[in-house]
């Protein structure tokens, strides 16, 4: 029981920062029916920055629970700053092309930031530093840290700021208009390339959020730590259908559950054949079983809406 | 009396439209007054959509001039013309399904600062669409076809335009809808706001309008005050099925 109850805590906690990636996939798809493949690599690019800044700061003897917040502040202006820049240049000029030359475009930007962070960042893995106290909580012989408590919280707490923003605003009634139809959208005094922007940013913010959140509960960073969670996360965002923001919310958590308890349990269930360190398996058999049986995913509209 | 005022609304210059290498509009000249309701007839494939949606923006003239209050209008983006007064409401109508109807009507008032007028106007459509203001909450998407026209009119006027051009818009409605909302647009014109009214249903148009443009593969063939189209052959043959 102490198990199940230590998986499920787990698996919430991954699966909140998977939600908070997946929602960066799910924004851009529904805006411009695109997989923004290099959304992994801001969420890493967020990390490294967050990194540089706080040692930077830590160095000059700030004191940390100061220092933390503003790399995590400087991360995600860096990294909106990125996503803009990767829809100007890789999307923008091809937004009239057919679907296949966007999706080479982002593995393109994709491996080309991978290794600007290598020649920046080196090829080994920094530690995070560990600036808060991170006390151990026992409940119910299961065990979360403060560190879990705030990732799990702050992610929420994201989650339906954005749900507010994007229901509640002119802005996010703007999104969800061009979202819908370009044309019509233009047609109300919208100027769909800063709508498209804005959306990029938004999305690049929170993958920085994201980024920071992971390195902190794993006290590591690394500049090819994107590329599998950027997978995972778009996984989570198909599983919860794509386009679809509570959608990428609910797949995020349901994928890092799934995750945890499979990694939990794997060894009692193949005898002790498989163990723990299948873990990353899980989320590609999802993966593959959404796409087979369910291709618009949980929460996913029928695809005839979008022609 | 047809010339209501002397320097009109909108002026259109040896305007020429091209999709690639179909020529879709071969050089017209149009011009609307302001207060001034003019009807654009002619078939299917004749270039009026291609001739609005190039006043409105979406699509650039190949050459010649567009010139809107005394301004040219050919390097100004589309929704920078929302914000100068044009208003376009889209063949097949172009609502936004998954926004409610007050969300539309919102969307239709994305270019202005006014908030307190924004909210005066909101009420005037609900006045002029009792049927919308019924509606307020609900997805657009799960209106009827007519219920959708008067969104897209009523989101269209929300711009406080001060030319509104209608594409189409007793496309696919009963007839009795159709009535409804040729009322409406008269109604609407009544108040002062130059339409620009583009129709399949050429005596409709003709009967609503003072004035009139047949425009036949790309190019206008015949102008003039609605009277005298609605009585001249041609268009009886072509267009009335007399």
């Amino acid at each position: 029981m102490e198990i199940f109850l230590q998986q499920i805590i787990n698996g919430l906690v991954q699966g909140s920062v998977y939600a908070l990636v997946a929602l960066g996939y799910t924004m851009v798809y529904g805006i411009l029916g695109l997989i923004n493949f290099a959304h992994g690599e801001v969420v890493m690019v967020g990390a490294m920055l967050a990194l540089s800044a706080l040692t930077a700061m830590l160095g000059w003897g700030a004191p940390p629970l100061l220092a933390l917040p503003i790399s995590l502040i400087l991360a995600m202006l860096g990294c909106m700053v990125l996503g803009y820049g990767i829809e100007r240049i890789a999307y923008r000029p091809l937004r009239h092309a057919p679907r296949l030359a966007p999706l080479i475009t982002a593995i393109g930007v994709s491996i080309v930031l991978q290794n600007l962070a290598m020649m920046i960042w080196g090829r080994q893995y920094h530690a995070f530093p560990q600036l808060v106290a991170n006390q151990p909580h026992l409940i119910g012989g299961a065990i979360i840290n403060d560190i879990q408590i705030i990732i799990f919280i702050l992610a929420l707490a994201i989650m339906a700021g954005l749900i507010v923003v994007v229901h509640r605003t002119r802005l996010g009634r703007a999104m969800r208009a061009v979202a819908e139809n370009q044309h019509a959208a233009q047609l109300m005094g919208v100027d769909i390339n800063r709508v498209i922007s804005i959306t990029f940013m938004l999305g690049s913010a929170l993958a920085a959020i994201a980024g920071v959140m992971v390195s902190a509960n794993y006290g590591l960073a690394h500049y090819y730590m994107g590329f599998l969670l950027g997978l995972k996360a778009f996984t989570a965002a198909v599983l919860g259908g794509i386009g679809n923001l509570r959608g990428a919310m609910l797949g995020g958590l349901l994928l890092g559950l799934i995750e945890s308890l499979g990694a939990g349990y794997i060894g009692d269930m193949t005898g002790g054949f498989l163990g723990s360190h299948y873990q990353d398996v899980f989320a590609f058999f999802v993966l593959i079983a959404v796409l087979v049986f369910r291709p618009s995913g949980l929460l996913g509209e029928r695809i005839a809406e979008r022609a | 009396m047809h010339e209501i005022n002397l320097t009109p609304l909108l002026e259109v210059r040896d305007l020429q439209v091209a999709y690639g290498a179909i020529h879709a509009v071969k050089g017209i000249d149009l011009h609307i007054g302001s207060g001034e309701l003019v009807a654009l007839i002619g078939s299917n494939g004749a270039g009026k959509t291609t001739t609005l949606k190039t006043l409105a923006g979406l699509l650039h003239p190949a050459s010649g001039q567009i010139q809107y209050g005394g301004e040219n209008l050919n390097n100004i983006a589309a929704h920078r013309r929302v914000a100068m007064g044009i208003a376009l409401v889209p063949e097949g109508r172009g609502v936004f399904a998954r926004l409610t109807v007050a969300e539309n009507l919102l969307m239709g008032a994305y270019s202005r600062n006014d908030r307190h007028e924004i909210t005066t106007d909101l009420e005037r459509m609900c006045a002029l669409f009792p049927r919308l203001a019924e509606r307020r909450g609900q997805l657009a998407g799960t209106l009827s076809g007519g219920e959708q026209q008067m969104v897209a009119m009523a989101r269209a006027l929300m711009s406080s335009p001060r030319l509104l051009m209608l594409d189409e818009p007793s496309m696919g409605l009963a007839p009795l809808m159709v009535q409804k909302i040729f009322e409406t647009i008269r109604d609407i014109a009544a108040l002062g706001m130059s339409i620009l009214l583009v129709e399949q249903n050429a005596r409709l148009a003709l009967q609503a309008a003072s004035r009139g443009y047949v425009m036949e593969s790309g190019a206008i063939t015949l102008s003039g005050a609605s009277g005298e189209l609605l009585g001249s052959d041609a268009v009886q043959r072509a267009y009335l099925g007399g």
